[in-house]
């Protein structure tokens, strides 16, 4: 099956940015993901790829995305996503949980 | 005006009954004993064409003997039945229309058959009576639908014909007291013929022969969900039930459907439940099979009760070393009752909560597809508000408090609402989505030809929805506008959820008519296997002292 790669960009109101310079969550088994987030100046905004087997749903994860960067204010990242066949409440859920991975202080 | 009585007989169907007896003699061994041999031959001479004939087919325990004998008649002397049962679960339950044996049938559920009973409906094959609820077709039983010949199926019988059901008693004391009492004729298939029973679940002048089966009755564990497969999007949906509805109305008395959505809150209940301090305060008293999941909850004493429609594979043991909770008799192994615990959950229960494939704009809930009759089984006996209901308990009347319309359509008299729930995920596997503008149920209707959609909860009944995106407080609502507004704000990116107004998702929460994680405080990072109580089979069984003996396909440790 071909793999179609997707690409987004999102204007966010940048109110948190993640700690580590980059942060990696999850696995891309049958219906799950992985998710990298990268930190990276891009005046406030949010880049998105996209990589999936799934056609025809390119509106649903730009709609996904974009209501994961209003949701948390999440700025200047750039977040990377290899998908198996994952629903949009299974990407939702890792992206919260990447952020939440990717914003966690160091252990001291 | 002269007013007469008429003349006839009135005792003809016991004067048939004794006639069809009386046919049947050469077969009868000792007391009531017939061979598995002279099976086919029993069954052709106590059955007339055109009778109401039942097979018992429950959830679980099936007469799979006496079904198969049943497709084994000659057809020339034995045809035009008319089946009345509650599950159809074997081929065999279907192969009686193939062979022109059977015609018409009046049924509750079809798990594995629901496809052939459309395609035979659509080739004329089969008549279809209607779809019931289990409690409306044993209603039914005892009103038009009563059985001529019952064909049930016992654990153990003694010479005399008396049964002992025990741990899967399921529907047969309805079936046989339906029948023999109209002067039927009762047939049992019993894995064990033995001196003295255990207990006696059926007496036996309620049963007319007893023919020990050549293999062991077949049972399904359909109420057995491994930990392992639980998903973190299950666990997310549970913590949200659990904090958002469990907790909010102090649910204490309830039903779980099947699935992995409630099998997942099962296991959250020793976790995240304990955490929010609710134990003591929710799911004390529950209407359900012995399901494994519940054993971590009970073993850390949430459990104050449970009464069960049907047992469970491997859960014997452990049940009967738990008598406190459940209903066990003298001998010491519980009795399960799905007439009874239907009755419960009907009337005695503060809420019921389930799994479902579909929701439209309206809150009407089905499992059909477009090309399967498969029923629901006891699910609308639950999950719906049961008007002859006259206690209170707390939930109840909270629920009651918020309904949006009770001035209009009250007046000024206290009353309550049962919490009825349905568990939604807005896509599923394949991305199969959970909310549709309209349900497959009616493209069912039409292709089998049935005149009211298979809808197995109405949207007037449903209280709240629970999907990821957040909790649909539906009896809040004041009109069918705002409902299906509450509806679109929860179905995430369905064709439903996409026409939502976020201006108006946004009021809807303001109200508290829409929660999502985020509102209900839960941390979705949180949200992982790891609060499961139990993440495998094996822990399970760890949990239940050994007690628990899980079926083989279970087992990979």
């Amino acid at each position: 099956m071909a793999l179609q790669v997707l690409e987004f960009e999102f204007k966010s109101a940048a109110t948190q940015e993640i700690a580590k310079e980059w942060s990696h969550l999850g696995v891309t088994g049958s219906g799950d993901l992985e998710v990298l987030m990268e930190k990276k100046a891009l005046n406030g905004g949010v880049k998105a790829k996209v990589v999936t087997p799934v056609k025809g749903f390119d509106a649903v994860w730009e709609k996904m995305l974009g209501k994961f960067v209003t949701d948390t204010g999440v700025g200047n990242v750039s977040i990377e996503i290899n998908d198996d066949n994952a629903t949009p409440i299974v990407v939702y859920m890792r992206l919260r949980q990447a952020l939440a991975e990717a914003t966690a202080k160091e252990a001291e | 005006m002269e007013l007469k009585g008429i003349t006839r007989e009135w005792d003809s169907l016991k004067k048939d009954a004794a006639a069809r007896a009386a046919s049947a003699a050469p077969y009868v061994k000792e007391g009531k004993i017939v061979d598995a041999k002279d099976a086919v031959a029993l069954l052709e001479a106590v059955i007339k064409p055109g009778d109401k004939v039942n097979i018992e087919g429950n959830n679980q325990k099936q007469a799979d003997f006496l079904a198969k004998t049943l497709c084994q008649v000659d057809p020339g002397k034995v045809h035009d039945l008319h089946m009345v049962q509650s599950v159809l679960t074997l081929p065999e339950h279907l192969d009686v229309f193939e062979k022109g044996i059977a015609k018409k049938l009046d049924m509750s559920f079809s798990g594995p058959q629901a496809g052939r009973i459309a395609e035979f409906l659509k080739e004329g094959k089969l008549e279809l009576g209607a779809i019931h609820t289990y409690l409306e077709l044993y209603g039914r039983y005892f009103v038009d639908l009563t059985p001529r010949v019952a064909l049930i199926a016992a654990t153990k019988a003694d010479r005399h014909g008396n049964l002992f059901t025990g741990f899967s008693t399921e529907d047969t004391p309805a079936i046989v007291e339906a029948t023999k009492f109209r002067q039927g004729i009762v047939i049992a298939q019993v894995n064990e013929i033995v001196d003295e029973l255990p207990r006696v679940d059926i007496p036996g002048d309620w049963v007319d022969y007893v023919i020990q089966s050549p293999k062991p009755f077949y049972i399904e564990p359909l109420f057995t969900r491994d930990p392992a497969l639980i998903t973190d999007a299950q666990v997310l949906k549970g913590m949200m039930a659990i904090k958002g509805i469990y907790g909010e109305y102090g649910i204490k008395s309830l039903n779980h459907g099947i699935g992995f959505d409630t099998a997942a809150i099962e296991l959250l209940l020793p976790t995240y439940g304990e955490e929010l301090g609710l134990k003591g305060k929710i799911c004390t008293n529950f209407i359900l099979n012995p399901h494994p999941s519940m054993i971590p909850a009970i073993e850390s004493g949430w459990v104050e009760s449970i009464h069960c429609f049907g047992g469970e594979l491997g859960m014997d043991e452990y049940v009967a070393a738990r008598s406190d909770i459940f209903f066990v008799g003298p001998d010491g192994s519980m009795r399960s009752n799905r007439a009874f615990s239907q009755t419960a959950g009907h009337y005695a229960i503060d809420m019921f909560i389930g799994g479902t494939l579909q929701i439209d704009p309206y809150g009407n809930s089905s499992t059909a597809t477009a090309n399967r009759v498969a029923g629901f089984g006891g699910a609308p006996n639950m999950g719906c508000d049961p008007k002859g209901r006259r206690h209170s308990s707390e939930a109840w009347l909270k629920c009651g408090e918020e309904y949006g319309v009770k001035e209009a359509m009250w007046g000024p008299v206290h009353r309550g609402k049962r919490l009825v729930v349905q568990l939604a995920e807005t896509f599923r596997e394949k991305l199969a989505p959970g909310f549709v503008e309209e349900l497959d149920a009616f493209a069912l209707a039409k292709n089998a030809n049935l005149p009211i959609e298979p809808v197995m909860i109405y949207g007037d009944d449903l209280t709240h929805i629970i999907t990821e995106e957040g909790i649909a407080y539906l009896h809040k609502c004041r009109n069918m506008e705002e409902r299906t507004a509450a509806i679109r704000g929860i179905a995430g990116f369905t064709e439903v959820g996409m026409k939502a107004d976020p201006k108006e998702t946004l009021r809807l929460r303001d109200l508290g008519v829409i929660k999502t994680a985020d509102d209900l405080g839960i941390d979705m990072s949180r949200a992982n296997r790891s609060m499961l109580a139990a993440k495998n089979v094996h822990d399970l069984v760890v949990w239940s002292k050994g007690l628990y003996n899980p079926p083989a396909k279970f087992r990979n440790w």
